[in-house]
């Protein structure tokens, strides 16, 4: 197996809350290789954006990490100091935080955002090195060089999503967590971009973390997918077997959940509502949900194990 | 009979301030849908297409610039009184934030109280209790759960059926529903797209489902209008349009939606276009000409009319045009046949 260049291993994450802890992660494990695509779904409050978020030690009080380690290659980023965590940020491992087209900096061109993002990270260039970077990166993402003198209400949604994509990847990383990056993006846009995303990490051969909870979206653009539910992984495996052969009873049931466009009629919801993290069922915690639950289900928590080549956490599969 | 709601060659022209250009958001519209024979319709288009214009057209929020909204065969802007009232009770609108339409301050039954005794829809208190009761349960809500309880104590699925409940209360004839589930997750949606497919097989509601997601509208529409910058690119029956589009844009928006196959196709789709639309829209020609794969030069001189293909379709490309052009107004008619 290839040197891995992230490796999360026992995550847990919890947040205090006045009436008891929210476990938002619990015991999550999973490597990537370089270049590879891993995608993370879910349902909102399955834990998957606070997952992305803690690997970059980005948990806010009243949110602290519990437990778990996160390795980058042979760095153990608990045993950073602040300064060190905000030195690896960006330029080892990057994020594309959830809605970032709404996080560009109103009042600043986006050269002026971009050579920021470089000057933080102890970048001295000259002038003509900086504009040659700006539109070496602009062109990257598919935008004209013409945008690196303009502000961000004069970009459409989709525009401001590649300058987004360009300053997350302006340091060259290793990993870039994608969380939801087109989930405000028409179809024909969302496209585009996701196409701008796998150039330049096919370039960079850097690993992507894709959080989402479209799993078209998933099946054409990720390597391997995790499905988180409550906090937990629940099921891990390449995506073709994911498609094809789904084992866990949520994971068919988010496939099934996509509206087709094959055969009308065929709308199906999650049957319940995604449980309260506070208030978790015991046993498996899918358990009121599943049309197939039993005794067992109810009352013992079931653990990821191995299923030829996949991961699943139930204990039917 | 009169239509219930009829838009007859509507548009809208946004002025433009201090020296600039005027935006058209739509162009030439025409709709028509009858209280007799409920159905519902989708209009699909991307962002800026004018698809949120049109409701507010079809609500009376706006004002056209060209053409007329009619209700029952009057102009929308010369109702008299009773008939605004009957307008405002016969049509009801849900829209797209669930977070954003309620007062933090007051409790959700409020929302439903309201219209309650707007319209004199009880006679006394406990009467208005048990219709607001009976609403919420025929939405797949429990009352005990619902009232009582502060918007930020429901979840987003919750709150956008609560709205529906409220637009249901007043037994209306249609009711627009701008991108009723694009805020709430892919298992909530389609829980709230079925209880609106219910409103229009049970109850007899009639309801225009605009939206972004050509799958969803595929899964719960009869008819379909698949806007572009402002314009009708096709339009008709829902099977007809999304198994065999006949625009380029409507046969571009079905390949650009990601599906879970095992086939990898999605992104190695040689895509029209990076190009991203210009602001302006062209003087003339065809509003699709600077994307469209297939594009000639016929298609820069001049605008395309309307093409009927088929009995209940009208595909605005000049591909058709040996089929017969829809007279402007007319689509409403089509789309009713």
């Amino acid at each position: 197996m290839s040197e891995r260049v992230l490796r999360v291993e026992g995550l847990r994450v919890g947040f205090d809350h006045p009436q008891g802890l929210v476990q938002a992660v619990d015991d999550v494990s999973f490597a990537l290789s370089p270049g590879e695509r891993f995608g993370l779904a879910g349902e909102s409050g399955s834990g998957k954006s606070t997952l992305a978020l803690s690997i970059l030690r980005m948990i806010k009080a009243p949110g602290r990490i519990q437990a778990g380690e996160v390795w980058f290659a042979g760095t153990r980023l608990a045993d950073l100091d602040e300064e060190g965590m905000r030195a690896l940020r960006l330029s080892d491992i990057a994020l594309v935080p959830q809605g970032s087209m709404n996080s560009l900096n109103p009042v600043l061109r986006i050269q002026q955002q971009i050579t920021d993002a470089l000057a933080d990270h102890g970048l001295r260039l000259t002038r003509g090195e900086e504009q040659q970077r700006i539109a070496t990166l602009l062109a990257a993402v598919g935008l004209p060089n013409s945008v690196a003198r303009m502000y961000p209400h004069e970009l459409s949604g989709g525009m401001k999503q590649r300058a987004c994509i360009a300053i997350a990847t302006c340091l060259r990383p290793k990993v870039i967590i994608a969380d939801e990056p087109t989930s405000a993006l028409d179809v024909v846009v969302q496209r585009q971009v996701m196409a701008t995303l796998a150039l330049l990490q096919r370039d960079l051969a850097a690993a992507v973390i894709l959080v989402g909870h479209d799993m078209g979206l998933m099946a054409q653009f990720v390597d391997r997918l995790g499905v988180m539910y409550a906090g937990r992984l629940v099921e891990v495996a390449p995506i073709a077997e994911i498609v094809t052969r789904p084992r866990h009873p949520y994971t068919r049931a988010l496939i099934a959940s996509l509206p087709s466009l094959e055969r009308r009629g065929a709308l199906a919801g999650i049957p319940g509502l995604a449980p309260v993290l506070r208030d978790l069922p015991g046993g498996c915690a899918f358990h009121p949900r599943c049309t197939l639950a039993t005794d067992r289900c109810r009352t013992e928590k079931p653990k990821l194990r191995n299923i030829d080549g996949a991961q699943v956490a139930c204990h039917l599969a | 009979m009169a239509p219930l709601i009829e838009a007859v060659d509507v548009s809208k022209r946004f002025a433009g301030g201090l020296g600039r250009e005027s935006t058209l958001a739509l162009a030439g519209l025409s709709l028509a849908i009858h209280a007799e024979k409920p159905s519902i319709i989708a209009v699909v288009g991307e962002s800026g297409s004018g698809k949120t214009t049109l409701a507010h057209l079809l609500l009376g929020l706006a004002e056209p610039t060209g053409g007329e909204v009619r209700y029952r065969g009057s102009d929308l802007r010369k109702l008299k009184r009773d008939e605004r009232l009957a307008f405002r009770r016969d049509v009801q609108a849900v829209f797209q934030d669930p977070y954003g339409v309620y007062n933090p301050f007051y409790r959700v039954d409020h929302v439903l109280a309201t219209p309650v005794r707007r319209f004199r829809l009880a006679a006394s208190r406990a009467q208005a209790r048990e219709l607001i009761g009976e609403t919420l349960r025929a939405v797949g809500l429990r009352p005990e759960e619902i009232l009582g309880r502060f918007p930020h104590q429901l979840s987003g699925g919750q709150r956008q059926r609560v709205m529906v409940a409220r637009a249901l209360l007043l037994k209306p004839k249609l009711i627009v529903a701008d991108e009723p589930v694009s805020m709430v997750d892919a298992s909530l949606r389609a829980t709230i797209l079925s209880s609106l497919r219910k409103l229009t097989d049970e109850h007899g509601i009639s309801i225009l489902y605009i939206t972004h997601d050509l799958a969803t509208a595929y899964q719960v529409s009869d008819t379909i209008l698949v806007l572009y910058r402002a314009h009708v690119a096709e339009a008709g029956a829902v099977e007809r349009v999304v198994t065999a589009p006949q625009h380029p844009y409507t046969q571009l928006l079905i390949s650009a939606i990601p599906r879970a196959h095992v086939a990898r196709d999605w992104l190695v789709q040689k895509d029209e276009a990076g190009r991203a639309p210009p602001a302006v829209i062209a003087a003339q020609g065809c509003c699709f000409a600077d994307r469209c794969p297939l594009v000639t030069p016929v298609c820069l001189g001049a605008s395309p009319a309307l093409y009927r293909t088929e009995p209940r379709r009208a595909v605005a490309c000049v591909q058709f045009r040996h089929h017969p052009a829809l007279p402007a107004g007319d689509l409403g008619k089509v789309l009713a046949t």
